[in-house]
């Protein structure tokens, strides 16, 4: 942790990157207790804003999360062409309700507001991978590809 | 440097990545060493080529011709077929417009070079000019000053969304020992793309654009803030900036002048309200994107309570062309109260979604049909979503009304970010505003009462609307709690909600009606 934050001058300015390294580099792509700790020994200030920052941003969390991140776009563009009921089939074949974590801790399906790529709605980010032009068939082979990539390493 | 005989443009961003543009480029080259054409013709990455939804575009140069939805296979043909033989592959061709150095019939001043140059390449962007506004300036000793009152008398006006003019804004901002400059990049109105795709395909042209702007209000430091969802733009950016530090142009001495600027990037981490500038101040403090009380303005107090300039990237990409072209010329363009174009995202319902640069005032029918190749399937217009979550809806009746920032107010309307959400005959508008007000309700940030408090229950009343069980005052109460909040409410996202609301009741509201009784 001290190497990542090494990056960084020790000021609240970079508040935001430090906490996006530190959360890229837990593989439960959350931000642990003694990472926030961390943050706020080295910028000097104390522990409840750094938590008051990190609870702010839809990015972070503080719960574990899965290995990969999918966020599906539930914007006006993308609801016009179907992702509410995207959200029903990825929730049922995730078998997980938006904010949860699959039971292999794979997968943990979020909404965001617009992804920006709105002329192949509907969309959704895996990590920082877009997928679009999303249809029931789509959804459920890009998840047995990314779990695929993931058993071949 | 070596010259080719001919050139192919594949535009990489994220939408053609997924669909198979890296593929297709590395086909092409190998395809090209085949024929033995690798030293006659270049392949070049460029960013949006225009051809939004058609896969992965590629243009052919010097012939001008443009390919859409070009897979893997098609590579050999185009190959043994146009650039060998040089007959253009007829059944790939797009009907759009390659982008050329000639005059078009829509005018790209934003959007000139997207498209048409490699991101990654500082070269390139010199070669189409980026940086020699800046020469200019430095060249003939332009005062800041000087600089300001060229800006003021183009006329040009803010593209985030407000319309604030920039000159005015950069001349009301307070002298001091450190000032910043701050581009908002965090493009976040539902059906806005505008910012990613100048971010993705002239980063130069920001760059430049914010180095006018910190010349002309002494700003020695710069920060993009963009959204932590738009990963390819920030890589971009950076990969921009450090060629631009490299090459002396950014740093203590740029163009080895007295003037001192540098850029960073500020990473956001996912709050629509960051899109406000004092949120998007705090955020970079490395606070929560809690919007500030106004007054006093950035202009006086901003980051780190010294004078700060929050100018949108369209707005900045802007400027370059301005100072090498003149005030005169840039009100050639547009209307005389909003002159130059207007970035637009065409979505919904149209046969072609995708970036439209059109001028100031063209018609929402023209760009409809026009650029966004009409209504999907022949259907009927029923109406747009103009400006985003935060804009309103119009009806047929505005289709021939000139769109700018004052045409759009006569009609009650908000140009905003430019989005324009398009819905045919079959769209429900009582599920659109349902999920306005969704969207809504989880992006207020929670600090002032009238915003936190009145996004709920605007929620839950559309929510009942929606499922049937709304009464016949819940119109009138969700005018109401909105107008409250329009007058109430600490920043414009509260403030705006209203505007979706009344528009959809005014000339939707048979629709809503419907669903109560």
């Amino acid at each position: 942790m001290k190497e990542l934050l090494g990056k960084y001058p020790a000021t609240t300015e970079c508040m935001l990157d430090m906490l996006h390294d530190l959360q890229d580099a837990e593989p439960k792509n959350y931000l642990k207790p003694e990472a926030l700790q961390a943050v706020a020994d080295y910028v000097s200030v104390p522990l409840s804003e750094v938590v008051s920052t990190a609870t702010f941003y839809t990015m972070y969390s503080l719960k574990p999360r899965g290995k990969h991140i999918i966020r599906l776009c539930e914007s006006p563009p993308c609801q016009l062409v179907g992702a509410e009921s995207l959200l029903e089939i990825l929730s049922e074949y995730l078998k997980v309700k938006v904010g949860e974590t699959t039971e292999d801790g794979v997968f943990t399906l979020e909404t965001a507001s617009c992804l920006g790529v709105c002329g192949v709605a509907p969309a959704m980010m895996i990590d920082v991978e877009l997928y679009g032009n999303l249809t029931r068939a789509r959804v459920v082979e890009v998840i047995e590809d990314v779990r695929r990539q993931d058993a071949t390493g | 440097m070596r010259l080719a005989r001919g050139h192919v443009l594949i535009g990489i961003n994220d939408e053609t990545l997924l669909a198979g543009a890296r593929d297709v480029e590395t086909a092409l080259r190998n395809a090209l060493a085949k024929s033995d054409l690798a030293e006659e013709i270049e392949v070049v990455e460029t960013g949006d080529l225009g051809g939004i939804g058609h896969g992965v575009v590629l243009s052919v140069y010097p012939d001008g011709v443009t390919y859409g939805g070009v897979s893997v296979s098609d590579v050999a043909e185009i190959v043994s077929e146009h650039l060998l033989k040089g007959r253009p592959v007829e059944r790939l061709r797009l009907a759009v417009e390659a982008p050329t150095g000639q005059p078009r019939k829509q005018p790209r001043i934003v959007l000139q070079n997207c498209g048409v140059i490699d991101p990654h390449s500082l070269e390139q962007a010199i070669g189409v000019g980026a940086y020699s506004a800046m020469a200019k300036i430095i060249e003939h000793g332009v005062s800041p000053q000087g600089v300001i009152d060229l800006v003021k008398a183009s006329g040009l006006r803010g593209r985030g969304g407000a319309g604030f003019p920039t000159g005015l804004k950069w001349s009301f901002t307070a002298k001091g020992e450190q000032v910043y400059i701050i581009c908002n990049a965090d493009e976040g109105e539902p059906g806005t793309f505008k910012d990613r795709l100048i971010l993705e395909g002239d980063p130069h042209r920001l760059i430049e654009g914010m180095m006018i702007a910190g010349y002309a209000v002494n700003a020695s430091k710069g920060y993009v803030y963009v959204r932590g969802e738009y990963a390819l733009s920030i890589e971009r950016m950076q990969t921009a900036i450090d060629a631009a530090r490299e090459a002396g142009l950014l740093g203590e001495r740029v163009l080895e002048s007295d003037f001192a600027f540098d850029i960073e990037i500020k990473k956001g981490a996912g709050a629509y309200v960051c899109g406000e500038e004092t949120s998007l101040i705090e955020s970079i403090e490395g606070k929560r994107g809690y919007p500030r009380l106004k007054p006093p303005y950035p202009g006086a107090v901003g980051l780190w309570a010294r004078p700060t300039v929050v100018n949108n990237v369209e707005t900045l990409a802007n400027v370059p062309p301005i100072i090498l072209n003149g005030a005169e010329w840039f009100r050639s363009y547009g209307t005389e109260k909003c002159p130059g174009t207007k970035v637009y995202t065409i979505l919904g319902h149209v046969e072609k979604p995708g970036l439209v640069e059109a001028e100031m005032g063209t018609s929402l029918k023209t760009i409809i049909e026009d650029h966004g190749g009409g209504v999907k399937g022949g259907k009927a217009f029923k109406g747009a979503l103009i400006g985003g979550a935060a804009g309103a809806f119009v009806c047929p009746d505005c289709l021939d009304k000139p769109m700018d920032f004052d045409g759009l107010q006569e009609l009650s309307a908000v140009l905003g970010s430019g989005a324009i959400l398009v819905f045919c005959e079959d769209a429900s508008i009582v599920e659109m505003l349902d999920g306005i007000l969704a969207f809504f309700k989880h992006e207020s940030c929670g600090q002032c009462a009238p915003c936190r408090g009145g996004t709920q229950a605007l929620k839950t009343i559309m929510g009942r609307i929606r499922d049937g069980h709304g009464d016949k005052r819940d119109l009138e109460r969700m005018v109401e709690i909105a107008t409250t909040m329009q007058a109430t409410s600490l920043c414009p996202l509260g403030q705006s909600v209203i505007l979706p609301i009344t528009s959809a009741l005014q000339h939707f509201r048979a629709e809503f009606e419907a669903r109560i009784s």
